[in-house]
């Protein structure tokens, strides 16, 4: 019976490291399917983001209640999974608590400290789900959550709740058995947590005791397993994507803008053709800007999977809040299933053939774009160092340079800078009236 | 007062300290010049150096980038790095926060490095200097006021404490809204919001924002930008408070208090 229970074990593991390992193959293929870009300069810097902004969760603390519930489900999620090693170990063995002889009086320690992680997990999981559910945060109810990123949430809340509820029970199970003098249950003594609630079960049968222990200790460990391969189809994947993110986050002030060096040099030959090599003119004929998600760079795609749709971005930004169309969490939305798409597309096809759809419009319309006041409050409200602008910067720059697709306001704008070197209809000679004013005077 | 130009500089042989560029708001905008004249006065009762480029300054490019015309922008780029380099400046005080974030952060990539420097930080440095001087009893002491982050000064740039420090040496009471600094909110002419009209909504940005100011109570909101003065004034004209609340950029309020 007990090899039986070892097989299976086995071959559920395997079965979860190979699906999840082929998912995670799907989602590195579609973020190389951005542009190139660097990012090697300043290590030190980088790996101090890492620290402090994905370890430490620093942009978190702004908001200090989600901040402190969210500090307990993260460590709960790091530290509980020491456990998960035990909990394999003795599925492949057919142990039973293979750490406990070796560390003696700590193992009820170190224990009792992942259930009381634990107990934290499950409470602030329940408090998260309130918030969601029924004191209807606005964050975390505008529209483009309807539907399914909003029953996504609701899972993964829901999915932790029952883990950590399996976790106690199976402990409180194990703990009555220990009293039975239990075959194969250890003395380990009553887990700080798990000791409160097991009177509950105090009056069970030896064998209803251990059928209970069993269920919870399978039921926990393939809960673990289905939600390692649910991650990777979730916006909960933020949990491994926030590291990497971090690392790779724009370190150059905000407010830079990334050069267009084609461009650039476009201007200079045009300025100074002696410096326009022969060919350039053969130069491959390229897009502008973006318009889908092969245009942007791999950070912005990325980006998109680090997204766990949490809306600070929206929260803070001026166009959202005063009611315009525009949420960059949305543009981080649109780009992922943009990416989701485009991935199926190429599984289906070995190589990607036009569906007639892109990003821009398809997914993100003119006016979202258009509301944008590059304020670059969405990048500073982003716990996880998303750069929404920048995939919004790249799509405008595709809509006007390629689709010249301005309101009429701004092609006056462009003309009056291309015509009297200022936006407005002045006359370069008035430029330095002022100054002759307060000669003047 | 005489306000010289790099021309004028260069026919002299001589050089000055630092270039003043002033910019399309500066230049043109009848609010705006308010601004620039108050800076030059500073600069001027301070004897420091400065030049503009008077008749030959462009537009940087910034709102043609931000909306997505990056030719535009590499063409002005272009021909104010010509004029920039064939004058062999090396620093430049702005009073615009665009124009500063422009010309400090994307004309090094296209050739042109130059130390640039936004006038807040410049007076902030002056004052330091012990050669700005405050009237005793200055026209701000004690008045309760509010300062406006704008987003290319703060969040782009990560200035914050200078602007805040030359309000301090004018000794007014600063009472921060509640989205300030790294939380600041935008007034709403960014990304060249400022050249079209919003996009369908229920409110203006800088209604939302005028509001949040004129809730502190106070009786001046200090800006740093002469987009965010224009944006923040219409505000403050909206909700009828214009005879009772100012809305000042920093290098005026110093210019009135000058002892």
């Amino acid at each position: 019976m007990q090899i039986v229970q070892q097989i299976l074990f086995v071959l559920l593991a395997v079965a979860a490291t190979f699906l999840f390992v082929r998912k995670v193959r799907e989602i590195r293929r579609n973020i190389n399917l951005g542009k190139d870009l660097e990012i090697k300069d300043n290590p030190s810097a980088r790996w101090k983001n890492v620290l402090l902004l994905a370890f430490g969760q620093k942009k978190m603390f702004k908001r200090m209640t989600p901040a402190i519930l969210h500090f307990f489900v993260y460590a709960g999620f790091v530290i509980i999974n020491i456990e998960i090693l035990e909990i394999i170990l003795d599925g492949i063995l057919g142990t039973h608590r293979l750490f406990a002889p070796y560390i003696g009086g700590l193992y009820n320690v170190l224990v009792g400290f992942f259930e009381i992680l634990a107990a934290l997990v499950l409470v602030s999981c329940v408090i998260f789900l309130i918030r969601r559910n029924i004191l209807k945060l606005k964050r975390l109810n505008q529209s483009e959550l309807d539907g399914w990123p909003k029953t996504d949430a609701n899972l993964i809340l829901t999915t932790e709740v029952v883990l950590m509820a399996l976790l106690l029970t199976m402990n409180a199970a194990d703990y009555n058995l220990q009293q039975l003098g239990a075959h194969h249950y250890q003395d380990t003594g009553a887990f700080w947590v798990s000791g409160l609630i097991a009177p509950l079960f105090s009056g069970m049968s030896e064998t209803g005791l251990v059928l209970l222990e069993r269920t919870c200790w399978w039921l926990h460990i393939a809960g673990i397993f289905a939600f390692l391969n649910y991650l990777p189809y979730s916006k909960h994947l933020h949990i491994v994507l926030a590291f990497p993110n971090a690392y790779y986050a724009k370190l150059v002030p905000q407010g830079k803008m990334v050069n267009m060096p084609e461009i650039q040099n476009e201007v200079l030959y045009m300025m100074e053709p002696d410096k326009a090599p022969a060919d350039a003119a053969a130069a491959e004929p390229h897009r502008f800007g973006a318009k889908d998600i092969t245009d942007l760079s791999w950070k912005s795609l990325m980006d998109a999977y680090s997204c766990t749709e949490c809306g600070r971005c929206t929260a803070n930004c001026p166009a959202n809040m005063t009611g315009k169309k525009l949420s960059p969490r949305k543009i981080m939305m649109d780009t992922r299933d943009r990416m989701e798409e485009v991935g199926k597309n190429i599984d289906k096809n070995k190589t990607f053939v036009d569906d007639g759809k892109s990003l821009l419009h398809d997914y993100i319309t003119t006016e979202e774009l258009r509301a944008c006041t590059s304020c670059n409050a969405c990048v500073e409200a982003c716990p996880v160092s998303i750069d929404p602008l920048s995939i919004i910067l790249d799509l405008r720059r595709n809509l006007v340079m390629e689709e010249s697709n301005a309101p009429q306001e701004w092609n006056s704008m462009f003309s009056n800078i291309e015509n009297n070197m200022a936006p407005w209809k002045f006359s370069p000679d008035d430029r330095d009236k002022w100054a002759e004013e307060l000669a003047a005077s | 007062m005489q306000i010289k130009t790099m021309a004028e500089y260069m026919a002299e042989g001589t050089e000055p300290e630092v270039l003043f560029w002033v910019g399309c708001a500066g230049s043109f905008d009848q609010r705006a010049q308010r601004i620039t004249k108050a800076f030059a006065q500073i600069l001027d009762k301070v004897g420091v150096q400065f030049a503009i480029l008077g008749k030959e300054e462009m537009c940087t490019g910034d709102p043609a980038r931000r909306s997505g015309n990056e030719f535009l922008f590499q063409m002005m780029a272009y021909n104010n790095i010509q004029l920039l380099n064939g004058y062999n400046i090396k620093k430049i005080v702005t009073a615009c926060p665009h124009c500063f974030n422009i010309l400090k952060n994307e004309y090094p990539a296209l050739g042109g490095q130059y130390e640039v420097i936004h006038h807040t930080t410049f007076i902030n440095q002056l004052i330091g200097e012990g050669k700005i001087v405050m009237k005793e009893g200055g026209a701000f002491k004690g008045r309760r006021i509010t300062y406006h982050d704008s987003c290319y000064l703060g969040r782009a740039n990560q200035i914050y404490e200078a602007p805040r420090a030359v309000l301090e040496a004018l000794d007014v009471e600063l009472v921060e809204m509640k989205r300030c600094k790294t939380n600041g909110l935008c007034c709403g002419a960014g990304g060249a919001q400022m050249f079209k009209e919003d996009e369908p909504g229920d409110k203006r940005i800088n209604i939302e924002r005028s509001e949040e100011a004129l809730a502190t109570g106070a009786t001046v909101i200090a800006a740093n930008c002469p987009f965010c003065t224009t944006m923040l004034l219409d505000g403050v004209k909206n909700k009828e408070q214009e005879d009772h609340v100012q809305v000042l950029d920093i290098a005026e309020m110093v210019a009135q208090s000058l002892a």
